[in-house]
């Protein structure tokens, strides 16, 4: 068995405070992501040093913290990650990119279809491939499925941990609707390997349009069922409000994106600032809240599912329109040749043979490439010598950044809190370790 | 664009791609960081990587690229020639990915080049968030940043040898470790 990483409590050799250490920052001096306990404290016999995980259900996963208690207050907070450390890296750099987008879409096992987007989107850079227009627009609302779905998942679990029960059984409900969707265009409720280096795997099933009409008609009134549930709830407000509070400085400083940036106050999105797919053609809003609290990042989060829904109906608006057209580019040395060629065709064949065994080779160069994930900023760093596996694959997780700022929200937070805290950074533990 | 003369350490600079690369002086990285973010306006640093380029370009290793004005696929004679990747100054490249938060998300990648050995500058007094980041370049890479505060392993446990993602690094065969065992 391995053993488990052990707390070391960082090497108590300088202090090297970040520079310019500004006015109201909190982000611990010594070492930004361990909180210290402080000196006037540091001898008590108070201080009681508990360990929070890796197994406990509020940690979404399996993340340990390591937690200096006096009283029922959290005055120290180290997290130590690495339980769910799988070498996704490693392994894609012995695979074909054909294979290789398998792998990325389970490194973040909630919003899947997030990170197989920006995985397909470097190799597509790199190759210099033009993806047809209908599958740039499939791809566009399965993302944005994928960001309810995400965003459903981080209620109903958040919302439980502080005692609404109800709510998660509610998110499921409408997470299963989802994922009914998935199934139906991919054929895997997760996991779906639908985006090929190219466009789609297949062409959008019929009767999958009409479903999802159904389920855009549904979403909001769901919305509302959870803001009636959730907004006007007393408890929930006094465990969410004015807890866990992040300054839009102390966010940027720690490298915050995505919802946790922008319920700091700060109007950022990707989607918006560095438009991929097709985002510049669709209208949405980009919901920003300056709390910086508990409260913030969950009420960003419900704003975006509305916001999402909108761009899902704007897609089937435009998907409607498009059929009969190509899902994925024809271009032979890239793309698997249509099935039904392989029978009368030989060098279809060849072709179907030589990718599967040997993989098709990409242009030699390095790129990052990053997309507006449900969890923030995702990036994907390829570099590629020319041949056909890459040389060096990097994921630029938000989760694992996320989890970063742990210590400096934990700022007077009572141990209650830190359930709260911890659930609204919306960490998924999987895309930390990789 | 140039003006990347300016930044400390410049050694050169190439622009296109999907942003501009900077190298610079490994000794001067932080000095560069620090320009990147209080001149620049890069207030973000989003990421960190380091690649082993051990055996870049050597026997086993495919060297196919395209032709200068793209990759003509379609057309077989137009492949391109079976030509080695270019070469790499030394073994280890680090890459800082720096983003500003300002209209048209400008980007910067800040590189430097070392060897087995060499350390780097850790920059967690400019950006607090690459404390994560170089630990996770060192646990897996190998890569020193010289001043980091608790430069420690952080996603394979603390008594691991070695560091996966190098390319020497042996793949399968690694000793299974039962839990009565010494």
């Amino acid at each position: 068995m391995t053993i488990a990483p052990s707390h070391t409590g960082g090497r108590r050799r300088w202090p090297i405070p970040f520079e310019p250490p500004y006015e109201g920052t909190r982000i611990p001096q010594r070492v930004p992501t361990i909180l210290d306990v402080r000196p006037d404290l540091e001898d008590s016999e108070d201080v009681f040093q508990i360990n929070f995980g890796p197994n406990h259900p509020s940690t979404h996963g399996v993340l340990r913290l390591i937690v200096d208690l006096y009283g029922e207050e959290v005055v120290g907070l180290s997290a130590v990650i690495g339980y769910l450390h799988t070498g996704f890296e490693k392994t894609m750099e012995t695979k074909t990119y054909w294979k290789c987008v398998t792998y990325p879409e389970r490194i973040d096992y909630v919003g899947y279809q997030n990170n197989e987007l920006v995985f397909s989107l470097a190799v597509e850079r790199l190759l210099g491939l033009e993806v047809p227009e209908k599958a740039t627009w499939m791809r566009m609302l399965l993302c944005e499925l994928n960001r309810i779905h995400s965003h459903l998942v981080f209620l109903g679990t958040s919302a439980l941990e502080l005692g609404a029960i109800s709510m998660f059984w509610y998110c499921f409900r409408e997470r299963e609707q989802i994922l009914d969707l998935f199934e139906l265009a991919t054929g895997q409720r997760m996991h779906t390997r639908y985006f090929q280096i190219g466009g789609l795997a297949e062409d959008i099933p019929p009767g999958f349009y009409p479903e999802c009409r159904t389920f855009v008609e549904w979403m909001p009134k769901a919305l509302d069922d959870y803001l009636a549930l959730l907004d006007r709830n007393q408890i929930w407000l006094e465990r969410t409000r004015g807890i866990g509070v992040l300054s839009p400085r102390d966010a940027i400083a720690l490298g915050q994106t995505g919802p946790n940036l922008r319920a700091s106050g700060v109007d950022w999105d990707l989607r918006r600032e560095q438009p991929y797919l097709a985002y510049d053609q669709v209208d949405f809003r980009v919901p920003v809240y300056p709390g910086g609290d508990v409260y913030a990042r969950y009420r960003v989060r419900m704003d975006e599912m509305a916001e999402s829904t909108r761009i899902v109906r704007q897609c089937l608006d435009r998907l409607e329109r498009m059929d009969g057209w190509p899902w994925i580019v024809d271009d032979r040395k890239v793309v698997l040749p249509p099935r039904g060629e392989l029978h009368t065709s030989m060098e279809s064949l060849i072709h179907h043979f030589k990718i599967v065994t040997e993989g098709f080779r990409v242009t030699e160069g390095e790129i990052y490439v990053a997309i507006e994930s449900p969890r923030g900023e995702s990036g994907c760093y390829l570099v590629s010598d020319g041949g056909p596996k890459p040389w060096r694959v990097h994921f630029r997780s938000p989760s694992f950044v996320a989890l970063e700022a742990t210590a400096t929200c934990m700022h007077e937070a009572l141990v209650a809190d830190l359930v709260a805290i911890v659930g609204s950074l919306d960490a998924v533990m999987g895309d930390t370790d990789r | 664009m140039s003006g990347w003369e300016d930044v400390p350490g410049f050694v050169s600079a190439r622009e296109g791609g999907d942003m501009p690369t900077v190298m610079v002086e490994t000794a001067q990285l932080r000095e560069a960081c620090r320009h990147a973010r209080d001149e620049l306006g890069f207030e973000v640093c989003v990421d960190v990587v380091a690649t082993d380029y051990l055996d870049w370009g050597g026997k086993g290793v495919a060297g196919y690229i395209g032709t200068a004005s793209g990759r003509d696929i379609m057309h077989p004679s137009t492949h391109g020639l079976q030509t080695l990747p270019a070469a790499k100054p030394k073994r280890f490249s680090v890459s800082y990915h720096l983003l500003a938060l300002r209209q048209g998300a400008p980007r910067l990648r800040l590189q430097c080049w070392i060897d087995e050995g060499e350390h780097v500058p850790s920059v967690v007094s400019v950006w607090p968030t690459c404390d994560w980041h170089e630990r996770e370049q060192n646990d897996l890479m190998g890569v020193v940043f010289d001043d980091h505060p608790n430069l420690t392993r952080i996603l394979m446990p603390n008594d691991w040898e070695g560091h996966p993602l190098r390319k020497d690094y042996p793949i399968g065969g690694e000793p299974v470790r039962f839990s009565d065992a010494e």
